[in-house]
């Protein structure tokens, strides 16, 4: 590589950086340093719910690996990625897939990136994973939630990576807790945004319903309203006049936020039990205006979940979170983060391997693949997908209002371990699902 | 029945939401022909400066009810303020341009002021919710209504009757009205045109700051939230004929029921349904349902 270019563009790159994470550029030469590219929605709907989290989380990690000062088991892990210094170079995801795709070639034809992680959006996981495939550009998803990135897109992916469940595992995981707290339900409707993230959560989850509880009837009228409408009075209408005692939704962000401020004032939560897939995005911000007794999950043991995990890595990750940005880490913070030590755990293990060299992108791939590594709130088993997908326990849970804390908590938490929400190695979710969920061990 | 009567209470309110968004726009096409993307920008601005001056009159020990002041305060400051800088700092340097120009112009203001909201709001996520919670709900057999969301019905139809008595009642409405006829004849018989267009301008900013302001309770809000509602706005525009304020009324009603009833009866159509309205209507009439003739200069 011209140095001469690789100088121009570290500094460029460093101006931006020390900005978003504070620390000074110039510390080190371009030799020394990984370009890590963390595209996560800095504006549009997207942000306040999973963009600024998420990058939010990126940060607290990317400084300390930087600094070596990650806790256990990552304390003696040393500076960097492989001893090198990384290059944070935070964008904008918004724009769309096209959009995104010319970014990202952008990002590693003109301004020497290494690795990518990020992406939040289904579609932008979409649209990027043949192209990172096609650049031979290492990349990691560590939150969009699409199962079909490895089961249609890419069944044989060698550059792409996710370190987190996909939503077959969300639906499982609900229907599961569904069944075992509320054996005798009515029936169930839903209300999911109309595009992949809706139509995926509301099918995983009523196959796995269908699955686990065959004589509960589904409504034949789940809502489809669509994404970013605001507006839901017929919906909530149509939802008080179905017979259905048990509504699934997985909104998020501020069409979570304007469903439970209308549905509140209506009094739709006082009718129908509500079960929100993604609505740990929420739970701080709104506090005492999120109504108490909904089942609640985060994709994971993410989150307001992860609250009471005491462990070194996951006391540290919110102590540094809450002192910098004055609010618990959501889902979308914890799973960001997961996906840079991701990076953290492959690049160093690598190395190892390499006689203590910085190792190459094939050396990376190959330590990561169908590994094992330390997340801040659980174990991420790189196991399914030809170890390019991860899976983790999954946790669903009731909301409740701590009055002497002032703040909510998750109660009656029930924990799946991940091979038993998750298709095992090599098998199609959907297929999985419609075949009983063979194999599942619960 | 009380489907029928949902689709209808429900179409209602829709409808006099989609009418608030959309009416500032047309006004303003109709007098200027300017077809102002800048609205989306009036409207996220209104719900941010309402959900901003909401909270802080909610932390006064002020009566509650004086909250609905500061909505309609937020939406006057930001209507006056946008509405004044922008037609006077911007438009009138553009008036002798094509059409094409102009929105242009206003797209790119509309990407400008996206990006002032979040230098002045950040990404945060802003709530109001307090009058809306003021006002109770009422029941009726299986259903709810709360009562702010009701109120839209009454505040579009207040919007609505304004504009109408104003536009044929008043003699400032028959100006408007003789501009919106023949602009050049309008300025050769005296009346001052620049006047006119930044009156218009600043009506239009306060309607769609208005439609912000008063939608803010109800709603997160968040950024992207002006995007959303320009296409919107457009749609019911383009349906009820660039221009016209009946036109915008049936626009909304047309596409608000209908929504409800799709919503009620067939959900998984729900997104199509103001697209198949609008092609529907452009295929039989491209001007729109209520567009007001055109006179072919020779």
């Amino acid at each position: 590589m011209n140095i001469m270019k690789r100088s121009g563009r570290v500094a460029l790159l460093a101006t931006g950086l020390a900005a978003a994470i504070g620390f000074t550029a110039g510390a080190a030469t371009a030799a020394e340093t990984v370009v890590m590219a963390v595209p996560t929605f800095l504006t549009g709907a997207g942000a306040p719910a999973f963009g600024v989290p998420a990058r939010n989380g990126a940060e607290v990690i990317i400084e300390a690996i930087n600094k070596g000062t990650l806790p256990a088991p990552y304390d003696k892990s040393g500076k960097g990625l492989a001893g090198r210094q990384i290059e944070a170079l935070i964008y904008d995801e918004s724009g769309g897939g096209v959009k995104q795709v010319a970014e990202f070639r952008n990002k590693v034809q003109k301004q020497g990136v290494d690795l990518f992680v990020g992406y939040i959006s289904s579609g932008t996981c979409a649209a990027i994973t043949p192209v990172a495939e096609e650049l031979k550009m290492l990349t990691i998803f560590p939150i969009c939630g699409t199962p079909r990135i490895f089961e249609e897109i890419n069944t044989t992916p060698k550059y792409v990576f996710r370190t987190m469940g996909h939503a077959t595992a969300d639906g499982v995981a609900e229907a599961l807790y569904v069944k075992a707290n509320m054996a005798d339900v009515k029936g169930y409707t839903g209300i999911n945004q109309n595009y992949a993230w809706g139509q995926d959560s509301w099918r995983d989850f009523d196959l796995a319903m269908k699955q686990l509880m065959p004589a509960v009837p589904a409504s034949d009228k789940a809502q489809w309203p669509k994404i970013f409408s605001g507006q839901y009075g017929a919906e909530i209408s149509a939802l008080m006049l179905s017979e259905e005692p048990l509504v699934h939704s997985s909104l998020w962000g501020g069409d979570l936020e304007a469903f439970i401020f209308q549905g509140s004032a209506r009094g739709l939560f006082r009718k129908k039990k509500l079960l929100f897939s993604v609505a740990d995005t929420s739970v701080y911000r709104l506090g005492k205006k999120v109504p108490t007794g909904v089942i609640l999950g985060a994709r994971g043991p993410y989150g307001i979940f992860a609250a009471n995990v005491d462990t070194p890595l996951n006391n540290w990750f919110r102590k540094v979170y809450i002192d910098r940005y004055s609010t618990p880490p959501v889902g979308g913070s914890y799973q960001a983060a997961q996906g840079v030590l991701a990076a953290k755990f492959a690049y160093d293990k690598a190395a190892a391997a390499n006689g203590g060299k910085f190792p190459s992108t094939d050396q990376v791939i190959a330590a990561l693949e169908g590994a094992t590594y330390q997340g801040i709130a659980a174990e991420v088993h790189m196991n399914r997908s030809n170890g390019h997908q991860a899976a983790t326990i999954h946790q669903i849970g009731i909301l409740e209002w701590d009055k002497d804390a002032g703040e909510p908590i998750m109660t009656k938490v029930a924990t799946f371990p991940a091979d038993c929400v998750m298709p095992p190695p090599g098998v199609n979710g959907t297929e999985w699902l419609k075949g009983g969920m063979k194999g599942a061990k619960c | 029945m009380l489907t029928l009567i949902a689709i209808l209470v429900d179409g209602l309110i829709y409808s006099s939401y989609l009418f608030m968004v959309a009416v500032g726009l047309t006004v303003i096409f109709g007098v200027m022909k300017i077809l102002n993307v800048t609205h989306g920008s009036f409207y996220a601005f209104g719900a941010y400066m309402s959900a901003t001056l909401v909270g802080i009159y909610y932390q006064t020990d002020l009566p509650e009810f004086g909250g609905f002041l500061a909505i309609f305060g937020a939406a006057l400051v930001v209507g006056l303020f946008f509405g004044v800088v922008l037609e006077r700092g911007l438009l009138r340097f553009l008036y002798h341009r094509d059409e094409h120009t102009i929105v242009l112009a206003t797209f790119a203001m509309f990407l400008v002021l996206e990006d002032v909201l979040l230098m002045i709001w950040g990404t945060d996520p802003y709530y109001a919710t307090e009058p809306m919670g003021l006002l109770g709900f009422i029941d009726y057999e299986a259903l709810s209504y709360d009562l702010y969301r009701l109120s839209f019905i009454a505040l579009a139809i207040v919007v609505g009757l304004g504009l109408w008595l104003g536009l044929t009642r008043t003699k400032w409405g028959k100006i408007l009205l003789a501009v919106i006829f023949d602009r050049e004849i309008s300025q050769a018989m005296g009346i001052n045109v620049t006047v006119v267009f930044l009156v218009t301008f600043v009506i239009g900013s306060i309607l769609g700051a208005l439609g912000g302001a008063y939608i803010a309770p109800t709603i997160s809000v968040s950024p992207g939230i002006g995007v959303e509602v320009i296409v919107l706005a457009f749609a019911v525009v383009v349906i009820g004929g660039m221009g016209s304020i009946p036109g915008a009324m049936i626009g909304s009603l047309l596409v608000g029921i209908s929504r409800a009833a799709a919503v009620h009866k067939f959900p998984e159509i729900e997104l199509f349904v103001i697209y198949a309205i609008m092609a529907a209507v452009l295929a039989f009439r491209p001007e729109g349902l209520f567009a007001p003739a055109q006179a072919r200069k020779i």
